[in-house]
C-alpha cells in the first residue's frame, strides 16, 4: 500500500516537473506574441506595424 | 528543463526572426510600402472631403487616425533603416514567442524531436496560426477596409484555439469520434464566420492586395518551416545538457 502511494507520488512529481516548464513557456510565448502582434498601444503598433501586416495579425 | 526550453526558443526565435526579416524585406515589405502610397493618397482626399464618416473609417488606419483619436501624434519609426530595425526586432520577439510555444509542445510530446520532426511541428504551427485564420481574415495590406479591430482579434484567437485543439484531436487521439469532433471543431470558427467590413472597395488596388495575401502566406510557410527546424535542432542538441 505504502509502496503504491510512493509510486503514485513519483509519477505525479515527474509529470508536474514536465508540465510546469511547458505551461510557463506556453504562457510566456503567448505573452510575447500578443505584445508584439495584438497590443493596442499606438507606439507598439507603429514600431511593429510591418511585422503585424506580414504575419497577418488583425491590424487597426 | 526550464533552461533547455528557454535556450532553444531564444536561439531558434532569434535566428528565425532574423531570417524571416530578410525574406520580408524582399517580399511583403515592398508591397506594404507600395500600398501605403495609395493609403496616404486616399487619406489626403478624405481629409479634404466633407464626408466625415468615410474619412474616419480610413483614417483609423494611419498615424493621422491615431492622432485624431488621441489628440496627439504617436511615435513611429522613421522610414528607412529605423523602420527596418524595429520590424526586425518585432519579428525576433515574435519568433521567440512562437518558438516557446513550439518547444513547450515538444517537451509535452512523447518521442524524440529532431530538426526534421520540428519541421512537421512548424507546419502544424503554420496551419494553426496562419492558414486557418486566413480563410476568414485574409492578410490585409495597409489601407484595406476592415471590420472593427477587437471583434477581428477575438475571432482570430477563437480560430487559432479551435484549430489547435481540433488538430490535436486528429493527430494524437485514436478513433472515429475524435476525428469527427476534431474536424467539427476546426470548422466551427468558419461556420460562426469572421467579422467582415460593412463595405468593400478600399484605396489599394485589388491586384496589390491579392499579391500581398499570397506573399504573407508564403513567407509565413517559410518562417514556420525555418522556426520548426531550428527549434527541433536546438532542442535535440541541448538534450544532454538538461
Amino acid at each position: 500500500m505504502n509502496e503504491q502511494t510512493v509510486k503514485t507520488q513519483d509519477v505525479v512529481a515527474a509529470s508536474s516537473r514536465k508540465v510546469m516548464p511547458a505551461v510557463v513557456a506556453l504562457l510566456f510565448g503567448a505573452f510575447l506574441v500578443i505584445g508584439v502582434g495584438f497590443a493596442h498601444s499606438d507606439t507598439i503598433h507603429n514600431a511593429a506595424h510591418d511585422s503585424r501586416h506580414s504575419f497577418a495579425f488583425p491590424c487597426h | 528543463m526550464f533552461r533547455r526550453i528557454f535556450a532553444t526558443a531564444l536561439l531558434a526565435g532569434f535566428l528565425g526572426g532574423l531570417g524571416i526579416s530578410i525574406v520580408h524585406e524582399f517580399t511583403t515589405t515592398p508591397i506594404i510600402l507600395h500600398a501605403e502610397q495609395f493609403e496616404n493618397k486616399s487619406n489626403t482626399v478624405d481629409q479634404k472631403s466633407s464626408s466625415k464618416q468615410n474619412a474616419l473609417l480610413i483614417l483609423a488606419h494611419g498615424k493621422a487616425g491615431n492622432a485624431a483619436k488621441n489628440g496627439h501624434q504617436a511615435w513611429g519609426p522613421a522610414n528607412g533603416w529605423e523602420r527596418t530595425l524595429f520590424t526586425t526586432i518585432a519579428n525576433i520577439i515574435t519568433g521567440v514567442g512562437f518558438s516557446l510555444i513550439l518547444v513547450a509542445c515538444f517537451s509535452l510530446s512523447e518521442g524524440t524531436v529532431t530538426g526534421r520532426a520540428g519541421v512537421i511541428w512548424g507546419m502544424a504551427g503554420f496551419g494553426v496560426m496562419s492558414l486557418a485564420p486566413a480563410l476568414g481574415l485574409p492578410p490585409e495590406v495597409p489601407g484595406a477596409l476592415t471590420a472593427e479591430l477587437v471583434p477581428r482579434q477575438s475571432w482570430w484567437f477563437l480560430c487559432v484555439a479551435a484549430t489547435a485543439v481540433g488538430l490535436w484531436m486528429l493527430v494524437f487521439r485514436k478513433g472515429v469520434v475524435w476525428v469527427i469532433a476534431g474536424i467539427a471543431l476546426m470548422a466551427l470558427p468558419h461556420i460562426v464566420g469572421a467579422p467582415q467590413p460593412a463595405r468593400i472597395g478600399g484605396a489599394v488596388p485589388p491586384e496589390l492586395a491579392g499579391h500581398f495575401a499570397a506573399a504573407s502566406l508564403v513567407t509565413a510557410a517559410i518562417f514556420w518551416s525555418l522556426l520548426g527546424w531550428l527549434s527541433g535542432t536546438f532542442w535535440q542538441r541541448f538534450e544532454s545538457r538538461s
